[in-house]
């Protein structure tokens, strides 16, 4: 497998840096800067910091109250802990349409150690139900670390996912990242797997491994679950016939979900969805065997690929 | 209770005599619409008439005006006297009160900042206010403007976790330019406070939470000016006035009374409520 890096550092560094050029930026916190990295931030504009303590709900109001004076708050804790701050997020960030930008860190099973309470299954599920949210599952590094002038400058609520775990280097300095675009990392025209976040390192792999059975799987990235790339979403549907979705997520309500409903709505083919299925998972002492283990193997994209051919 | 500061007495008439038309608005309007919060939209007319016509720094003419005051309806189920004060203030055609609630009109149920001129923030679930206010004047201070951010409270909704962790958050910043207000009528939608989930001692509370407390009476208009002023003058921590009011004051029969927290007003209470709000005046 490719080269890993540290994805919380690499973010941590990058809004440390871009808070320096944008004095809008303030960054809140939950009593994890040093889990999430923010104390790179807290280094680098110690004045434009908030550390609230452990009060995830009070942190996302406080946030509101910033963006409503014209700053642009980040906040950012575990994205499992966010759900404490559901109808903060709900009512002050999402109705009142507030500038808040929130970052859900130690994202979906990345927290692996730490077992269920820790783990974030869901968070894409409820907030992309929320009207005017934008939602972003950053796939690698590089990625994520672009993404931060681009949401601190999309006029509007974002929740960005970042996660724990090393990510595998997929691109490099010269990917072009735009929210609610997708793009075919790989060409094919069999089925189309569409992944963000770790799951597209794997979903490259399960292409390979689909080639060599003789299958040629398109590969999309499409780390903005909403809005959703349309005009990409149905030419791969028009195109391969066939999707499957990989993901770090339950399987109710995330991006395979939300693949699934405007493919059924607009060009209806095949859709079989990768990701944690309708349970908790539990501890593991590495990320990527929790992964295998609850039905994000490659394997198990490579045979959802091949069940969604075969229902064509 | 604050010391009594001499206003003069033109300024405290016209203070009261504004109260009172708000309440006689508030009851025209939920009858009107048939829907609403008597109750709460009640008791704090002193404290909306001194806020908004004498206290705040507000320019109707320019409701996004960096420098104005800020002003936050916590409790937004009250939002019948929040628009009655905007639309006497200048900030809506006083027309646009009937519409309060229809399919189309700027004025929802509860406060919308992105309908209503003069609201600075959605409200309607409760426990917000302060964290949110806390925000404002940490931004305040990190862009050298000198507004103060006031939020009014329900006592209801000091029940609610959210609210305290907002308490601390402005004590260990200093936020002496937030000013929360709490309107304590003592009931609730279900019952009384006391009932439901007793808040005292509610002035100590808030002082080992690193507040200073000033408690008036709600509906006395010098008093309500006094601890404006005086927490205005405050310059190391938030100030809470704990406000001693009635649900549903000056109507006889929704005084005190929980079943009048949210309900409609018929023509016949309609009556004889208009009879003594008008009495008055």
């Amino acid at each position: 497998m490719s080269n890993l890096d540290n994805t919380r550092q690499i973010f941590g560094e990058a809004l440390a840096e871009y808070g320096v050029k944008n004095k809008k930026v303030v960054v809140l916190t939950a009593d994890v800067s040093s889990s999430v990295m923010s104390t790179f931030f807290a280094q680098k504009n110690p004045e434009r910091f908030f550390n609230v303590g452990i009060a995830e709900a009070g942190m996302i109001d406080t946030a509101v109250g910033f963006a409503l004076a014209g700053m642009i708050p980040f906040a950012n804790t575990f994205a499992a802990l966010l759900l404490r701050a559901t109808e903060q997020i709900r009512t002050c960030v999402a109705y009142a349409n507030t500038n808040v930008k929130i970052i859900g860190s130690f994202a979906g099973l990345s927290d692996a150690k730490d077992g269920a309470t820790h783990h974030s299954i869901m968070d894409i599920a409820v907030f992309r139900a929320m009207p005017n949210m934008t939602v972003i599952v950053p796939s690698d590094s590089i990625e994520a670390k672009k993404m931060i002038p681009l949401i601190a400058e999309h006029e509007g609520p974002v929740y960005i996912r970042i996660s724990r775990a090393e990510m595998p280097i997929i691109f490099d300095e010269s990917h072009r990242v735009e929210i609610g675009k997708g793009m075919v990392v790989r060409d094919g025209s069999d089925v189309t797997i569409i992944a963000n976040g770790h799951l597209l390192s794997r979903s490259l792999e399960a292409a390979d491994r689909l080639n060599s059975q003789g299958i040629k799987a398109r590969v999309v990235n499409l780390p903005t679950v909403k809005p959703l790339d349309m005009p990409l979403l149905r030419k791969c549907a028009r195109e391969t016939g066939a999707i499957v979705t990989a993901e770090e997520h339950s399987i109710i309500g995330g991006l395979g979900s939300a693949v699934a409903e405007v493919i059924a709505d607009e060009f209806p083919v095949p859709v079989k969805r990768v990701g944690v299925p309708d349970k908790f998972a539990e501890t593991s002492k590495d990320f990527d065997s929790l992964l295998d283990h609850y039905g994000m193997a490659v394997d198990d994209i490579a045979r959802a690929a091949q069940q969604a051919v075969k229902q064509k | 209770m604050v010391a009594k500061t001499e206003y003069p007495p033109d300024l405290v008439r016209k203070l009261e005599d504004m109260a009172k038309q708000l309440r006689i608005d508030v009851v025209e309007m939920i009858h009107c619409r048939g829907q609403g919060h008597p109750g709460g939209s009640l008791s704090p007319a002193e404290i909306m008439s001194v806020l908004f016509f004498h206290h705040l720094r507000l320019d109707p003419q320019k409701p996004q005006w960096e420098q104005r005051d800020r002003f936050i309806l916590s409790k937004g189920h009250a939002s019948a006297i929040l628009y009655a004060a905007l639309a006497r203030k200048g900030y809506l055609p006083f027309e646009e009160l009937e519409n309060w609630g229809c399919i189309g009109s700027r004025l929802q149920g509860h406060p919308d900042r992105l309908k209503t001129p003069g609201v600075e923030m959605t409200t309607g679930c409760l426990g917000h206010g302060i964290n949110i206010g806390a925000g404002l004047c940490l931004a305040g201070k990190l862009k050298g403007l000198d507004y103060y951010t006031y939020i009014l409270l329900g006592d209801g909704e000091l029940q609610a976790g959210i609210l305290w962790e907002g308490a601390m958050l402005a004590a260990k910043y200093k936020l002496s330019r937030l000013i929360a207000i709490v309107d304590y009528n003592g009931v609730q939608l279900d019952g009384t406070i006391e009932e439901i989930m007793p808040l005292e001692p509610l002035r100590s509370k808030w002082e080992s939470f690193g507040w200073a407390v000033l408690e008036i009476d709600g509906h006395s208009v010098p008093e309500v000016l006094a601890a404006l002023d005086k927490a205005r003058a405050n310059g190391n921590k938030p100030t809470v006035i704990i406000a001693h009011t009635v649900k549903g004051k000056g109507v006889s029969f929704m005084e005190g009374k929980a079943a009048w927290h949210g309900r409609a007003i018929n023509d016949e209470e309609y009556q004889q409520a208009m009879e003594e709000l008008k009495q008055n005046v």
